[in-house]
């Protein structure tokens, strides 16, 4: 392998690990605020690419029919479990958060699509429309189970991942998109040319990703979403509402994902299934970091996305064997890294 | 149900089985072929999930390495189907051996991220081998045939799959009714309870994966037999989940669930492609998957354990009686009165800057009772878990029978005579009491997995019966064998676990806490018990809060506080020191 | 009906096991009022289940309101506060973000910073460790800034579990003088104990919990001078 096939495998590399440490980041921050691992986040990358692609053909994406049924179901879910707890009052904050907001968030991309705005507007527009659907599908599927057992949980996150994949297919169609690109520059650095996609990637991931720390560090909202995944106890006895930061943190979540999959979809054609592999590599980089670090997550992501892109030069067709077999050592590591004396599941 | 009754209900099962394919249409006995199939997966996922609570999402790696192994054999390379079936097991068995072995000590959703991980591995691979047919598959795969016949229709593979089946789940029940079989069963609610009695809870989840890759490799042989035609989308990650919603379905803990949740997603998958087109025509594909994921989703959500267990807490209980005539098991004999059990000598142990034990030295002699008693946050239980390998120490030495255990591993410490209960009381609920109180006897019996399901561990099995019965007569439970140990009340339990640790003939008995939770009555039952015991010539460490109890039991009492040995004596003499006092009422401030 | 906690025959069980059984107590507004008892005798259980972090039967009353029903965040929005017995900081956090974060149910902001700066006035280790994360602090440390995390959320009523567990005497002299302290604030403390001779120094009235009921009570100056009380510590009646 010579130094320039090396630059442009490792250029690849990076702009694809990019890709995946923000799915990876939004996986770290729902598993230590809810105990969730959602491998559907690399769903709804892909949602969001598909998304973006009918808003610019024009079309109203399929997106806008998913989130009125979501928020239909999610509200009378909500209403059904306030009317048997006595809780009249607070319907109406149920109706806000579950039915008028995602609503009108649908209703708006569903009237401006045929309207065919500009890119920047589009790119909002898909945003807006993916976002509701990780805290929908929280209310739905893992608020009945709030305290179930980490493992149960992952089950359901895999079950669901299915039913998204399906509901993929229902919505958007078998066909694949490829949008088109958000610059058309290039940049030249040692000799190897670097497409301005690759450069606005790994900007827009570094940037989201210090946009976070910020928010981390520096405002309640952050503190209060990091003292829930700390010590959910100690959270509750300070006033936090786990279930409330456990929505915000699927709402960064959803973003995280959005953004990676408007940035992945005029580089790779994108199908209704194409989730679950970006998500899956991203969870993959998670893991390596340690489920709990967000820049253990971005370096382990950035990691699957070098080793992806080289194993694809050595052996094209077995690069996701050669990745997903990695996972078990890795984990192996992880488990003597983090070696503590273990707490009994009882039944 | 008594074992008659189960028998009888097994053979009027196998009657209908074999006389269904006279009256049902080629098309149902097709569909019943394929339940058969996936049912064995299922039983090995019971087994593996349900029974030993290691989730696994791997499975269907397992059935596509079995049916490609046979594709090869006979449709590539031109050997019998039944070379094929050889060449399928060792190939399973072996994969799933190296892969247990490299990922079976991963904790609890780690193992099953790996087995996800891997799962997809091997499923990829599939698709890209040359020598496999990449994503087209291996077609034209012989039938297998028996003697001179070849079993190509529906109802003739049907006698062999169901066969298999019934053979499966005869053998399996028989394991988890055998000493190798309830080490699985202990193996779901953590490692703590099951290092403590004994059992190398490795080396039994490897067993239990093996068995199920084991019967996953038949089905997968059955399936390329039957099928006749191989390709990887059979064994996706999406059918892997498919084989843990059939396990899971049919019942958390049932192997015949197995077979109840593989019949019931087949039926419900075909009639959702039946009836999915007249709701949504043109769309049905997508829905079936987005319908039975929601399905699985909202049964994980309602009912999590299962049809199965839902109907036989329903049915009486199984109660086979104990053999009174049996042999005994051998027992050991106790060391003279007075000689030094346990000398626990300048031992520290640090959690990160907070020393729970500082310097702490003491010794217990045979046939004595030891008090250990001490303030809250005094180190009392980070002692005791010193001193039953639990934890391992930073410095000092901790000798048991004069062998220093530093370097043993909580079970070999278990195996050399010391016995313990716990604090927050450890049972396996779902277990009888009489099932609970044999996992104490794992150290005093031999047989193995082969022996339990072949049943050639009977005699072994009604000594181990008699002596767990008679230990529970001895604490007083004789009459609750057969309950759910679950549904005992606490005082119950707690001697339930001392029954269990009387089971395994300890040197040293160590009890933490035996009387929290107590009532007056049943507080003073267990001194009666804890002073026969003594009589009997065996030691006891007990760790107590409840002083009025320890006073008037024990011989001598150790006292701490703040991690370091406060004192040691005669309970009169430790009621009378003012420094106790001051331990536990406190200075003025 | 002006007390500002009052409970009416509570029971908690944990499965087949009730814990605590029965018990009625009350504070009075300005009050402090300690629950005393052996190791094991249901305190903790019953101030958990105080709180609302554990279903319990019979009635809760604060400030007159009914608790049934009430979550837990939502009963320190009412202006309760528990400081548990395992403390639950917020160990990879920093010492001022602890504190920030104990103002969490608050509507005024503003007063927030003085605040902070109040508690580092009354625990001047704290300030000196600001910038250390949580996890780092030593038991004594811990304990005041589990009490100076509390102090943000301006309860009315403050639990405090166990304040003086693990600590070394010199220490649990200083907490025990803070919490006297406290009285000048005009907050109501429910103090659970088992360093039962400092507790009911700094107490109005006492409550001993033994095995999950009630034994005795009253004035915690009688309860100090009552010989049975060692007794249900050390047995031998």
């Amino acid at each position: 392998m010579s130094f320039d096939i090396a630059a442009i495998l490792a250029v690849d590399g990076v702009s694809n690990g990019a890709i995946y440490a923000l799915v990876a980041i939004g996986t770290v921050l729902l598993f230590s605020v809810t105990r969730v691992m959602f491998v559907p986040f690399g769903d709804l990358a892909a949602f969001t690419a598909l998304t973006l692609a009918a808003l610019d053909g024009g079309k109203r994406p399929g997106t806008v029919a998913l989130v009125a049924i979501l928020a239909a179901l999610a509200f009378s879910m909500e209403a059904f479990a306030l009317l048997r707890a006595g809780r009249r009052r607070d319907l109406p904050k149920a109706a806000l958060y579950y039915l008028l907001v995602p609503g009108v968030l649908a209703a708006i991309v569903g009237v401006a699509a045929p309207l065919h705005p500009p890119l920047p507007v589009r790119l909002l527009l898909a945003l807006m429309a993916v976002t509701p659907i990780a805290p929908l599908l929280d209310r739905i599927v893992f608020r009945p189970v709030a305290d179930a057992p980490v493992l149960l949980l992952l089950i359901i996150a895999v079950a669901l991942h299915f039913a998204l994949v399906g509901l993929g297919l229902l919505f958007f169609g078998p066909e694949g998109v490829r949008t088109e690109p958000l610059t058309s520059g290039s940049l030249e650095i040692f000799g190897t040319t670097i497409s301005g996609q690759t450069v606005l990637i790994v900007v827009a991931a570094l940037a989201l990703s210090g946009l976070l720390y910020v928010c981390f560090d520096y405002t309640l909202v952050g503190k209060a979403l990091r003292a829930v995944s700390s010590n959910r106890t100690g959270a509750r006895l300070m006033g936090i509402r786990p279930a409330r930061a456990g929505a915000i943190a699927y709402i960064l979540g959803s973003v995280l994902a959005g953004v990676s999959g408007i940035l992945i979809a005029p580089v790779n054609t994108i199908f209704y299934d194409s989730g679950f592999l970006i998500g899956l590599k991203a969870f993959v980089g998670a893991i390596i970091g340690g489920l709990y670090s967000y820049p253990g997550a971005a370096l382990g992501a950035l990691f699957v996305g070098l080793l992806e892109s080289f194993a694809s030069f050595e052996s094209s067709s077995l690069k996701d064997v050669i990745v997903f077999s990695l996972l078990v050592p890795i984990l192996m590591w992880r488990s003597i890294a983090s070696l503590h004396l273990e707490e009994d599941d009882e039944e | 149900m008594t074992r008659r009754r189960k028998s009888i209900a097994g053979v009027l099962a196998l009657v209908a089985l074999a006389a269904a394919p006279l009256f049902l249409s080629s098309f149902t006995i097709s569909l019943l072929d394929y339940i058969g199939v996936y049912a064995l997966v299922a039983i090995g996922l019971a087994l593996l999930t349900g029974v030993g609570g290691i989730v696994s999402f791997g499975q269907a790696a397992f059935v596509g390495v079995g049916a490609y192994a046979t594709a090869w054999a006979s449709a590539l390379a031109g050997y019998s189907p039944w070379v094929g079936l050889a060449l399928a097991i060792v190939l399973t068995c072996g994969v799933a051996a190296v892969l247990g072995a490299t990922t079976l000590r991963l904790q609890g959703h780690f193992l099953s991220l790996s087995t996800l991980a891997w799962g997809l591995a091997i499923g990829f691979l599939f698709g890209n081998v040359e020598g496999l047919g990449n994503f087209s598959g291996i077609s034209s795969i012989p039938p297998i045939r028996i003697g001179s016949l070849a079993l190509t229709e529906s109802a003739q593979i049907y006698y062999l799959i169901w066969g298999v089946v019934a053979a499966s789940l005869v053998a399996l029940s028989n394991l988890l009714n055998s000493r190798a079989g309830r080490a699985i069963r202990a193996l779901r609610g953590g490692n703590v309870l099951v290092e403590s009695l004994g059992i190398d809870s490795f080396r039994t989840k490897l067993a239990a994966f093996v068995i199920a890759a084991l019967l996953a490799a038949l089905s997968g042989w059955l399936y390329a037999h039957m099928s006749r035609f191989v390709s990887p989308a059979t064994f996706d990650a999406g059918m892997g989940i498919e084989y843990l919603m059939m396990a899971m379905v049919g019942g958390q803990g049932s192997l015949i669930g197995g077979v109840v949740g593989a019949s019931i997603i087949t039926f419900l998958k075909n009639s959702i492609q039946d009836y999915l087109p007249l709701i949504s025509p043109g769309a049905s594909g997508q829905l079936e998957v987005v319908a039975f994921s929601a399905i699985f989703i909202l049964f994980l959500q309602r009912a999590r354990r299962g049809i199965v267990p839902y109907i036989v807490d329903r049915l009486p209980k199984a109660s086979e009686p104990v053999d009174e005539s049996a042999a005994d098991l051998p027992k050991r004999r106790q060391p003279p009165a007075g000689r030094t059990i346990l000398s626990v000598d300048q031992v520290v142990r640090r959690f990160g800057g907070l020393t729970a034990v500082n310097l702490v030295s003491f010794e217990v002699r045979a046939a004595e009772i030891l008090g250990l008693i001490g303030p809250n946050g005094a180190g009392k239980s980070t002692m005791f878990n010193l001193c039953t390998g639990a934890l391992p120490m930073d410095s000092g030495a901790i000798a048991f029978a004069g062998e220093p255990i530093r370097r043993m591993p909580q079970r070999a410490i278990a195996r050399a005579g010391v016995s313990r209960t716990f604090q927050h009381v450890k049972l396996r609920p779902r277990m009888s009491v009489i099932d609970n109180v044999l996992l104490g006897a794992h150290t005093r019996t031999k047989a193995g997995i082969a022996a339990g399901m072949l049943r050639l561990d009977r005699s072994e099995e009604a000594s181990a019966r008699k002596e767990a019965q008679a230990q529970l007569q001895r604490v007083g439970l004789g009459d609750v064998l057969f309950e759910e140990a679950g549904n005992l009340p606490l005082g119950k339990q707690r001697l339930v676990e001392i029954a269990r640790a009387l089971a395994a003939d300890p040197v040293l008995l160590v009890l933490d806490e035996p009387a929290a939770g107590l009532r007056r009555n049943e507080k003073m039952a267990l001194a009666e018990l804890l002073r026969s015991l003594r009589a009997d010539g065996l030691t006891i460490l007990l760790v107590e809060h409840d002083m009025e109890f320890v006073m008037s039991l024990v011989d001598r009492i150790v006292v701490m506080d703040f991690g370091s040995k406060l004192c040691e004596g005669l309970p009169a003499e430790i009621r009378a020191d003012p420094r106790v006092q001051e331990a536990y009422l406190g200075s003025l401030a | 009906m002006n007390a500002m906690l009052s409970l009416e025959n509570v029971s908690v069980s944990y499965g087949h096991i009730e814990a605590v059984r029965d018990v009625s107590l009350s504070v009075a507004p300005g009050q402090i009022v300690t629950i005393i008892g052996p190791n094991g005798a249901g305190k903790t259980t019953l101030m958990m289940a105080a709180m609302g972090l554990l279903p319990s039967s019979g009635t809760m009353r604060f400030e007159g309101v009914d608790l049934e029903g009430v979550e837990v965040e939502r009963r320190v929005e009412m202006g309760m506060c528990l400081v548990p017995e395992r403390r639950e900081l917020f160990h990879d956090m920093s010492v001022g973000d602890n504190l920030l974060l104990g103002a969490f149910s608050r509507r005024d902001r503003g007063s927030v910073q003085d605040d902070i700066e109040d508690v580092f006035q009354r625990f001047p280790r704290l300030r000196e460790r600001r910038r250390q994360a949580a996890g780092t602090l030593s038991g004594g440390e811990r304990q005041m800034l589990a009490l100076g995390r509390a102090l943000m959320a301006k309860p009315r009523l403050l639990i405090l579990d166990e304040p003086s567990l693990g600590l070394a005497p010199l220490i649990v002299r200083e907490i025990f003088r803070i919490i006297a302290s406290l009285r000048s604030l005009g907050i109501s403390i429910l103090l659970v104990e088992q360093n039962a001779r400092a507790a009911l120094e700094t107490a109005d009235i006492g409550y001993v919990l033994e095995t999950g009921q009630i034994s005795q009570s009253g004035a915690s100056a009688d309860l100090a001078d009552d010989p049975g009380l060692i007794a249900a510590y050390l047995g031998g009646r």
